[in-house]
């Protein structure tokens, strides 16, 4: 099989997968006791059943998933947010995703590139100094999740130095710390990853081959070794990924930079179903397509893997 | 070769008398140090958790009129006023509640990893044993629920369903059998080509009986190191959603919720708030994680 049909194929385990994902949080929304206009202040019968038809929430249940599917498969619209009257879930959620994807982005090659160097830093130099540095710094940075590292950081960066500002999303320099907290967890366990498996090619026949045939050293670990001893790392890629836009929802607390995270969290504490439901699902959409690259892009390093 | 003066115990240990592999596995795990260290930072950790509020002079509950409202001044780590770890910003003694989040944490982790071995356990043997067809519908499930974002669903039902601590070990508990699923499945296609359980078969053994007597007791070895490498895994899920402050409620508290609090009074100045419990919640993955590999090393059969 090749690759088009091969991605095709996975298409078509996604999609469903997706469908199913949108249905499971729909019944789970549905299930809630109590509805979304259930608050505080009781509303007049005929104020919430004006609300219940504007929402159409009186149709049946399989009219009103099939609406919501439709919506977001046709449309791509999430329908109206439960709390905020006049914003839909869309807008919500497209004011903060592009700061969720900047600092995730920048984490997540932060995370690669550290974490990779460091790795193969460390294999290449195995048991010297510099190995025994970088195995230790990964250790450390093992048990320094997100919201461990982000109170550190502005407790050194902020109060006692005071170089870094504490919260926002204004420029460059409010990127720093957010960054850093997504990323140490994760660059810890690319090293690790990347070290045991890097230690373990440089040892193979066809390493052995190529320094026999006079390469210099660099060209041997760049060429030779790097990408066999890849192949772990990017099958702990899809995970870390999840991980991480899962981070997200501390970053946007801690540091008020308002990505997705805070929508979440603000819309969990509201009681607010349709934005938790619209980021659900795009979280969801997210961790499945990126789990197709990863998928491809380790058929397209390692060749012996058939479809 | 030469033998160093190690293989050669082992040589001689091994012509004199015959060893189970747990006996094996065991001495594998004493020579390995950073297991050991592992096991002694977890041992000082459970000890304190079990042993910690005889040593309190406060009880979690109470709050220290005296130094209430001057936390910053009075509130610090001292011996004077019998609080170690200081107080928090209410006048609680930290040392106390430490104790508490760490019984929490410890409990949290364990009680999420039991659930995840015995629902993961079964399924991926059942998945495994029965094959064909069952296998491929059970495995294609676990890989749809594994797209699912799960801590956004945990969340999600935290906030129906009401923030108890029964749906929270629940909610732990059923997300994350789904790796140990794969791999009892995995572990039990080997297991099932095998003759005693051929053996079992032919004598008429029914099915549930052949996998929870002849199969998942095989199988305790790889159970055993995924469970101690997914408490860990628990209790950052639960520190996670307790610091967003949807988890652990009060009077109960976690080492997530002690950080989330900390966290929130550092600008305040009082640091011990934040430093204690992250001291501990540090100390607590450190251990397990270490002893989660030293039994990794020991059990799996792949590095032997």
């Amino acid at each position: 099989m090749d690759l088009f049909s091969y991605i095709l194929k996975r298409l078509a385990i996604a999609i469903p997968t997706l469908l199913l994902l949108i249905v499971i949080s729909f019944l789970l929304m549905h299930s809630a006791p109590g509805g979304p206009f259930t608050s505080e202040r009781e509303l007049p019968p005929q104020v919430l059943a004006n609300l219940n038809a504007k929402y159409g929430l009186d149709d049946p249940l399989w009219k009103q998933i099939g609406n919501y599917v439709w919506g977001i498969v046709s449309e791509f619209d999430f329908g109206p947010s439960f709390v905020y009257k006049d914003r839909s879930v869309n807008e919500i959620i497209a004011q903060g995703f592009p700061i969720t994807l900047t600092y995730g982005l920048l984490s997540f090659a932060v995370a690669v590139i550290v974490g990779v160097g460091l790795g193969v830093a460390a294999a290449v130099r195995h048991n010297t100094l510099l190995d025994y540095v970088a195995v230790g710094v990964s250790i450390g940075a093992q048990v320094l999740p997100n919201f461990v590292m982000a109170p550190i950081l502005v407790l050194v960066f902020t109060l006692w130095l005071g170089w870094l500002p504490g919260g926002g999303w204004q420029g460059p320099e409010y990127w720093i710390m957010p960054v850093i907290a997504l990323s140490t967890s994760f660059m810890a366990s690319i090293a690790r990853i990347t070290r045991s498996s890097m230690l373990e090619v440089l040892t193979s026949n066809h390493i052995r081959t190529a320094r026999a045939k006079g390469l210099p050293e660099r060209l041997v670990i760049l060429r030779h070794a790097l990408k066999p001893a890849m192949l772990p790392v990017i099958s702990y890629l899809g995970p870390a990924f999840v991980a991480m836009i899962t981070g997200s929802v501390v970053v946007d607390i801690y540091f008020s930079t308002g990505g997705i995270g805070k929508a979440f969290v603000d819309s969990a504490l509201n009681r607010d179903y349709a934005v938790m439901m619209g980021v659900t699902i795009l979280v969801g959409a997210l961790t499945i397509f990126f789990n197709l690259v990863v998928d491809i892009l380790y058929g397209w390093i390692d060749p012996k893997i058939r479809y | 070769m030469v033998m160093t003066s190690e293989q050669a115990v082992e040589a001689a240990a091994l012509a004199s008398k015959p060893r189970s592999p747990w006996a094996d596995a065991r001495r594998r795990f004493f020579r390995n140090k950073a297991a050991l260290a592992g096991l002694a930072i977890l041992v000082f950790v459970v000890g304190f958790a079990l042993f910690g509020n005889s040593l309190a002079q406060w009880s979690n509950e109470e709050l220290d009129y005296n130094v209430m409202g001057q936390i910053v001044e009075l509130g610090g780590p001292s011996f004077a006023s019998g609080h170690y770890f200081g107080t928090d910003d209410l006048g609680r003694d930290l040392f106390a509640r430490t104790v508490q989040g760490t019984q929490i944490s410890l409990a949290v982790g364990l009680v999420g990893a039991l659930i995840a071995c015995v629902v993961g356990t079964l399924y991926g043997a059942v998945a495994g044993y029965f094959g064909g067809r069952t296998d491929n519908i059970m495995m294609r499930l676990v890989d749809i629920f594994m797209a699912v974002p799960y801590m956004f669903v945990l969340i999600l039902l935290l906030v129906m369903y009401g923030r108890s601590i029964t749906i929270l070990f629940a909610g732990i508990g059923l997300i994350s059998w789904m790796e140990m699923a794969r791999i009892v499945r995995g572990q039990t296609l080997t297991i099932k080509g095998r003759e005693f359980v051929e053996a079992a078969r032919a004598t008429g053994v029914s099915a549930p009986i052949i996998i929870l007597r002849h199969i998942v007791p095989n199988l305790l070895g790889v159970i055993a190191v995924y469970a101690t490498l997914l408490v860990p895994l628990m209790i950052l899920t639960e520190s996670f959603i307790s610091f967003l402050g949807l988890g652990v409620q009060e009077p109960l508290t976690s080492l997530g919720a002690l950080i989330s609090e900390g966290a929130g009074t550092i600008a305040y100045g009082t640091t011990w708030q934040l430093g204690f419990p992250l001291l501990f919640f540090c100390l607590t993955l450190f251990g397990l994680f270490f002893v989660g590999d030293g039994l990794r090393d020991a059990l799996d059969p792949k590095d032997r």
